[in-house]
């Protein structure tokens, strides 16, 4: 079946219709990840985006049932050079295109994704649309029409409806015992990826995962060893409640910030973000983390970043910057007790350089210091 | 880290001859290194035997040096530059073995000098087996289970224990030479013993075999302050087991998912830090494909071959920033050239890329094609696309083994048995029987059953061949499809303008009216011939096969699928996937989707031609050729372009050229690159085709055939070179001899002829290279033989029957610029005809040629030159006979031999050709008197013997050698010492002589064995050749022949009683059988064996060589060079 991919500039790229029939809208952006497209299909940060694979092979290695991130496919659409019907790896269970039609994905390959890429990379994200059974002029009217990717808040979509743990053996229920943790620290979920509390529990570190909603005394009242802000998707601007919780959180317990967990402390004290040309997105970008000097190639996933002149008089020390162009990739502030990054640790997908992190957090907890 | 601000001057080390396991990559690592440094503003001293490399340009270093790479020699160019630092990492594994012997034998400390980048102490961590085991298991990354073995009963020993199969690998050696898998007690015997023998250490691994397993590598770099990246991971397709040098290859890893991709990344870093490498390194892991469990395999503490395909894969120059990393830069303080962003990244790729091996059986029919843990692959080509499909087939395309698709006509006759057979062992044609199995309908599980391959792969394969047959199945269709619009093709609308880049982008307002619809990507017209059309292109059918599929010919299939808007984009290899803008001129191209950019105008546009991958008969020296023609066109002025596929060339460096083009050197992509290059305008963009080798020069007619303009020679002149009835025709009418003989089609006329002209005669095809097939033959049986074995191989080409004249053979490389002709000098061959002249060992200038001869070589040169009006450069070949000089052979191109007389002779031959096929008349056309100088160079050839088991070494017609070398020095006597050295003979000053000799040679032999009694040696001799050294009164021991009782001949042999052996190949076929296992094993022994008496004489005057001088060469060049330019600028 047909398929197109209309951008708002315009521009139709014609291919054919992969996983779910349907249409879809949402701010296109691409990744650069040569592998791990079920963990990005799955990362809660990716709602209301298209993702577009720069890679051009997709699914060669199928899709198992320890990679997915979340409870659901969560990228608004998928756009790919060729899908894998023939997928090879022992762990696979499914195709890419079956995995896609289950989870509702309106997806589409045969597309030159390289010239989509560099029509992003030139012109900055903008809105598409993916539809099956519309012409591209229809598309393109609802597309004009569409609530913009920036006025829309999906962190409370993505986020957990009810606390939860996690532990040695993955999800368990609230009222999962805490005995045989060295810690315990409650992730407030704007769009948490599970290798988080995956990685918390290979440290022996118990997780209570709640709403982003939930109020500051409310997670203090876990009584945790600390509380990691996760990761989520959209404008971080807009989280003003959010950002509340965070200030109140700040100082009465130590705090790791991930992706928009970073933004969130920043913008708490006081410094301000701004949207990215075309983000960051992929498994290869260098940061320099400027206390030890070491290069670190991490996963990104970001459309916003921390503006680095407003960090002045906030107090946070920069301690992280992204080689390639300068941003804020991380800051700590050794008082209260915070350190953060905007960039993905936990990895799933990208390399693992950053794991450290969670000993650092650990550590801070344990009162070593940040 | 700042760099290291105590250096000052740097030695680099070069790889010397081209050799099985060490090719071109080299070049390409060395010469970028030397750039690299010298930008920083370090003086580069440099040492490498091998002439034909761009590395060993009087321009890539300050001082070049090229001397044996001995511990001698390097010492004395130490002494002499007393460099601060040794750069011993990017000269493969001859330049990391040499600088570990300098550190080790204290010439380094001696003379002050440090090693540069990763210490040694990593280098022989990561060497030594036992110590990179135990490294490894103190970081806890697996091993597999192994022995280390250092003598022959700890091999019986371990032989009783070890699991089976097991692996066999000595330490210290190239290639994995002398590797192999044993499956039995007995086998591990024999395969360890002769490992032990080959090692340098006298040290093995026997290990647990890990076939069927998945094999991944890591290209990984490491700087000083501990950041590490990966640039590259590559999957083999052939699973464990085979060499990865001689495995498909492709990159990125396929069949991997991130958390195993990031496992192993993980483990290859680890490593790397474990060692403390500085610099670049290569990490092999066996994965299993049924879990997550991996071995480490081994380390590369330096550049690799695979460094270099990482490079080309990625667009990240590995060489380069591992020389500022020894100069103590760190990865953050380095910029990659390509985005201009920090080098401290790793690449995204969004694009496939195939590696194929090209393996040298076509030389060597009786050779073993069956792949193991020992390299056998004498170069590779690469190719990239959007879709693995495209890339294989790009790849095949590329490769130049008389296959253009998967169709392999011998696979067709295969029973199912054998079929079966050689899916089951790994050979060099693998690929070609598991299509022919598909072609058959066996399933994906059972080719995976027999190969293990993995079956991401054959599902892939399969799908081609499903593709091949329907067009098959349709071809009349495809034909109809084709020619109906073939014929208005002219006044199709041209390629629409429409860019993914940025600048031509006119951005349209979010308005239905100003759709922009690109190129179709899936058009609608699915299930028509236009659309399984449009497939098989994006696939990468060559128009050829669409051609042999419908009978149209290529430019028919070309004009029918341009009307049918099925075009190829050019998309460029950016490191980044898109991300960042990149300057990088790097293209490929695909049948799917828009090109990044329009063409850049320029007024002046020409593309050399490479000369695809390395091969016996087409080394690096047409690399380097390709190298300085792109130079000479853009310091003219030009926008050079370069098409090659060759990824481990300088020629396809990313800052050599204006465009690179990374494609198969085919007419179809030639044609679709300078369409795209000529733009809207449309103007023609001439072609350079004299410097990529015979694959460059076999494109002529077909270009021509489009209209594309051919720079120099005239393509008339080119053919008529060729085609030996015309050729024959106009050496008549220039009075020129040859030896008499004819063109022939039938074994009847070649039996007249050969009665014609008597025999012995040299018979071949005609139209190949490198003296493939071809024979000297005495009798009327052995012409039978020839034409049943060798020409059923060529069945298109008629075959040359020539009087074989048995006299001194001499060359000739002319510059012309069609009217003027300038002969730099004459190189003389030391051993007589009958050599192959890229075997034969030669010397400049002459040193036994008269005044006479050489006025006719001369004479008959110029004749030539003005017939042909050769334009750029003439290669011919010449046989001198009691003072006559008959011409045997004429190459309208660049030879061989262009990069050893170019620095012999300091006359910079490629750039005075270029330079006269822009227009420019010669500057001069006499040289000195004196061409060199006072200096006498020899090259001598190189063979990888030692590689490729059951192979003939003996000097015949068909050319064996993969390298050369040169040596270089005031006397004769020097040169040919130190050429020798280079090669690798061990030159002996005492001990015995073996002489087993054929009849013709036996009179001659006892001149030379009277020799060599002079110079001290004892003479042991096999029985025939003992009595004519006896009836001459020569003290002489018999040696029996093999198998007459022990110790015989062979044992005298492997036991090392013997320094050097003379064997000369007898025409008699029982006793060369003998010839051929006494050669085997004096190659195995490490025995020096030479196989005619003039490389035996050589080999006595260099034992007169007294003093070495050691010289940089080509200081001359640059002077010359720059009166020349001022010469040459038009008044």
């Amino acid at each position: 079946m047909q398929a197109y991919l209309v951008l708002e500039d315009g521009s139709v790229f014609t291919g054919e219709a992969l996983g779910a029939s349907g249409r879809a809208t949402g701010e296109l952006v691409f990744t650069t990840s040569m592998t791990g497209y079920q963990e990005i299909l799955t990362d809660p940060s990716y709602a209301g985006q298209i993702v577009l694979m720069t890679y051009p092979l997709i699914g060669n290695y199928g899709v198992n049932e320890e990679s997915d991130e979340s409870r659901q496919a969560q990228a608004a659409g998928f756009v790919v050079r060729e899908a894998c019907e023939t997928p090879s790896n022992w762990r696979a269970r499914a195709a890419l295109h079956d995995y896609l039609a289950a989870r509702g994905v309106v997806a589409i390959s045969g597309v030159d994704t390289r010239a989509v890429t560099l029509r992003v990379r030139y012109h900055g994200v903008m809105m598409a649309t993916l539809t099956t059974d519309e012409t591209p002029q229809e598309a393109l009217h609802r597309l004009q029409t569409a609530p913009r990717y920036d006025e829309e808040d999906f962190v409370y979509r993505v986020t957990t409806p009810a606390p939860y743990k996690w532990g040695y053996d993955g999800m368990e229920p609230i009222d999962a015992s805490d005995d045989r943790y060295r810690a315990r620290v409650v992730i407030l979920d704007c769009g948490v990826k599970w290798n988080i509390p995956r990685r918390l529990a290979s440290l022996g570190v118990r997780s209570i995962i709640v709403p982003a909603t939930t109020p500051a005394d409310q997670i203090l009242a876990y009584q945790p060893d600390g509380v990691l802000l996760s990761p989520g998707p959209g404008d971080p601007a807009r989280l003003q409640p959010v950002v509340e919780t965070v200030r109140q959180l700040l100082g009465k317990t130590p705090v790791a910030g991930i992706c928009l967990g970073n933004q969130l402390v920043c913008l708490a004290m006081g410094a301000r973000t701004f949207k990215l040309k075309f983000g960051h997105r992929g498994g290869n970008h260098p940061v320099k983390n400027l206390l030890t000097g070491r290069v670190d190639i991490t996963s990104q996933n970001h459309g916003y970043a921390v503006d680095r002149e407003s960090l002045q008089g906030t107090g946070l020390e920069l301690t992280h910057v992204n080689l390639n162009d300068d941003t804020v990739e991380g800051v700590r502030h050794r008082d209260l007790k915070v350190i953060t990054l905007q960039y993905h640790p936990e990895a799933a997908p990208g390399p693992w350089d950053s794991r450290p992190f969670f000993h650092e957090f650990l550590a801070l907890m344990d009162g070593r210091g940040a | 880290m700042p760099k290291d601000t105590s250096l000052r001057k740097v030695l680099v080390i070069g790889s010397g001859p081209i050799i099985i396991g060490q090719a071109a990559e080299f070049d390409y690592s060395g010469s970028q290194a030397c750039r690299s440094l010298r930008e920083e503003g370090l003086e580069v001293a440099l040492i490498n035997s091998n002439p034909a490399t761009i590395m060993t340009d009087p321009d890539t270093a300050d001082r070049v040096y090229i001397e044996p790479l001995t511990v001698e020699f390097a010492e004395r160019v130490i002494a002499q530059e007393r460099p601060d630092g040794l750069l011993p990492t990017l000269g493969g594994q001859t330049g990391l073995n040499l600088a570990t012997e300098l550190a080790v034998r204290g010439v380094l400390d001696k003379y002050g000098v440090r090693l540069l980048g990763t210490p040694l102490t990593a280098i022989q961590a990561a060497e030594d087996r036992e110590k990179f085991r135990d490294l490894m298991r103190q970081i806890g990354e697996p091993v597999p289970e192994s022995w280390i073995v250092e003598s022959l009963s700890e091999l019986r020993r371990v032989a009783e224990i070890a699991p089976y199969p097991c692996i066999v690998r000595p330490a210290y050696t190239l290639g994995g030479t002398g590797g192999g898998i044993a499956h039995t007690p007995d086998e591990l015997l024999e395969i360890g013993a002769r490992g032990l023998e080959l090692s340098m250490r006298s040290q093995i691994l026997v290990e647990r075999s890990l076939l069927g397993w998945k094999e991944i590598e890591y290209e990984v770099m490491r700087d000083g302050a501990d950041n590490a990246i990966v640039v590259c991971n590559m999957e083999n397709l052939d699973p464990m087991g085979v060499h990865t040098g001689d495995s498909m290859v492709v990159a990125p890893s396929q069949t991997l998912s991130d958390f195993e991709y990031q496992l192993l990344r993980t483990a290859s870093l680890r490593i790397i830090r474990a060692l403390g490498i500085q610099g670049g390194c290569n990490v092999q892991l066996a994965l299993n494909p049924n879990g997550s469990d991996y071995y480490v395999i081994e380390v590369n503490p330096r550049v690799s071959r695979s460094s270099a395909l990482a490079s080309k894969a990625t667009g990240y120059p590995i060489a380069r920033i591992a020389a500022k990393i020894a100069i103590g830069l760190r990865l953050d303080e380095i910029r990659n050239p390509i985005t201009g962003t920090s080098a401290a990244f790793e690449p995204a790729l969004d694009y496939c890329v195939v590696k194929i091996p090209r393996f040298p059986f076509d030389k060597f029919p009786t050779g073993d094609r069956t792949l193991g843990t020992q390299m056998k692959a004498t170069g590779e080509v690469m190719a990239i696309d959007r879709t693995f499909e495209g890339a294989l087939m790009k790849a095949v395309r590329g490769l130049e083994v008389g296959v253009s698709d998967l169709r392999y006509p011998p696979a067709a006759r295969l029973s199912p048995m054998e079929l079966e057979t050689l899916i089951a062992t790994p050979n060099d044609m693998r690929l070609f029987y598991v299509a022919e199995a598909f072609r058959r309908g066996w399933l994906v599980e059972e080719v995976h059953g027999l190969s293990k391959i993995d079956p991401w792969f054959l599902h892939r394969i399969r799908r081609l061949v499903e593709m091949e047959q329907e067009l098959i199945a349709r071809s009349a269709e495809v034909r109809e499809a084709l020619s109906a619009l073939a014929l208005d093709s002219w006044q199709v609308r041209k390629a629409p303008s429409v860019w993914s880049a940025e600048a031509e982008l006119p951005h349209a307002e979010a308005d239905a009216s100003a759709l922009q619809i690109p190129r179709p990507s899936a058009p609608a017209d699915t299930g028509t011939v236009a659309s399984l059309l449009r497939r098989a292109k994006e696939w990468q059918f060559g128009d050829r096969f669409l051609a042999q599929i419908t009978g149209l010919s290529e430019a028919q299939v070309r004009a029918g699928r341009r009307a049918l808007g099925i075009l190829p984009a050019f998309k460029m290899v950016d490191t980044c996937a898109g991300e960042f803008e990149a300057q990088t001129p790097y293209f490929y191209s695909t049948y799917h989707g828009a090109s990044d950019r329009p063409a850049p105008a320029h007024p002046r546009k020409a593309l050399v031609l490479g000369s695809g991958p390395i091969r016996i008969g087409q080394g690096i020296e047409f690399d380097y050729s390709a190298v300085h023609a792109v130079r000479t066109l853009r310091e003219h002025g030009y926008y050079a372009m370069i098409l090659n596929n060759n990824p481990e060339t300088v020629s396809t460096d990313f800052d050599i050229s204006d465009a690179l083009y990374f494609d198969p050197i085919t007419t179809e992509d030639v044609m679709n690159l300078l369409e795209y290059e000529a733009g809207e305008s449309g103007a023609p963009i001439p072609v350079l085709v004299q410097f990529g080798g015979q694959t460059a020069i076999n494109l002529v007619r077909s270009l021509q055939g489009f209209g594309v303009p051919i720079l120099g020679t005239p393509p008339e002149s080119i053919e008529l070179a060729e085609d030996r009835r015309q050729f024959d025709a106009l050496l008549e009418r220039l009075g020129v001899p040859r030896p008499s003989g004819r063109a022939v089609t039938t074994l009847e006329d070649a039996r007249a002829a050969a009665h014609a002209v008597g025999y012995p005669v040299l018979v071949r095809p005609s139209f190949v290279l490198g003296g493939r097939a071809m024979e000297i033959v005495r009798s009327d049986a052995e012409l039978e033989t020839y034409w049943r074995s060798a020409v059923l191989a060529f069945p298109d080409a008629p075959v040359l029957v020539d009087k074989y004249i048995e006299g001194k053979e001499a060359e000739v490389d002319l510059i012309g610029d069609g009217e003027r002709f300038l002969i730099p000098a004459i190189m003389e061959h030391i051993e007589r005809a009958g050599v192959h002249s890229g075997d034969s060992m030669t010397v400049v200038p002459p040193q036994t040629l008269g005044a006479s001869e050489q006025a006719q070589i001369r004479d008959y040169s110029l004749r030539l030159g003005r017939a042909l009006h050769a334009c750029g450069l003439l290669n011919i070949q010449f046989v001198v006979q009691d003072g006559q000089v008959y011409v045997i052979e004429v190459n309208p191109r660049a030879s061989r031999t262009v990069p050893y007389l170019s620095k012999i002779t300091d006359i910079p031959m490629v750039r005075l050709a270029v330079a006269a096929q822009l227009g420019q008349p010669l500057p001069f056309t006499e040289t000195a008197a004196d061409p060199t100088r006072g200096r006498i160079a020899v090259k001598a050839p190189v063979f990888s013997s030692l590689k490729l088991r059951q192979v003939e070494v003996a000097l015949g017609p068909e050319m064996r050698s993969t390298g050369e070398v040169m040596g270089i020095d005031v006397s004769y006597a020097a040169a040919l010492y130190k050429a020798l050295t280079a090669a690798g003979v061990k030159i002996p000053r005492m001990g015995s002589v073996l002489l087993t000799l054929a009849d013709k040679d036996k009179p001659e032999g006892v001149a030379l064995a009277r020799a060599f009694l002079a110079k001290g040696f004892r003479l042991l001799a096999t029985a025939g050749t003992a009595q004519t050294l006896q009836t001459a009164g020569l003290p002489v021991q018999t040696v029996p022949k093999i198998g007459a009782g022990s110790p015989n001949l062979l044992d005298y042999i492997t036991g090392k009683r013997v320094q050097l052996l003379v064997n000369t190949p007898s025409p008699d076929r029982r006793a060369e059988q003998q010839g051929l296992l006494i050669r085997r094993a004096a190659v195995e022994s490490g025995v020096p064996c030479l196989t005619a008496l003039d490389t035996a004489w050589a080999l006595l005057h260099a034992l007169d060589a007294a003093e070495w001088q050691v010289h940089p060469i080509g200081q001359f060049e640059r002077a010359a060079v720059s009166t020349m330019t001022a010469r040459a600028v038009p008044q």
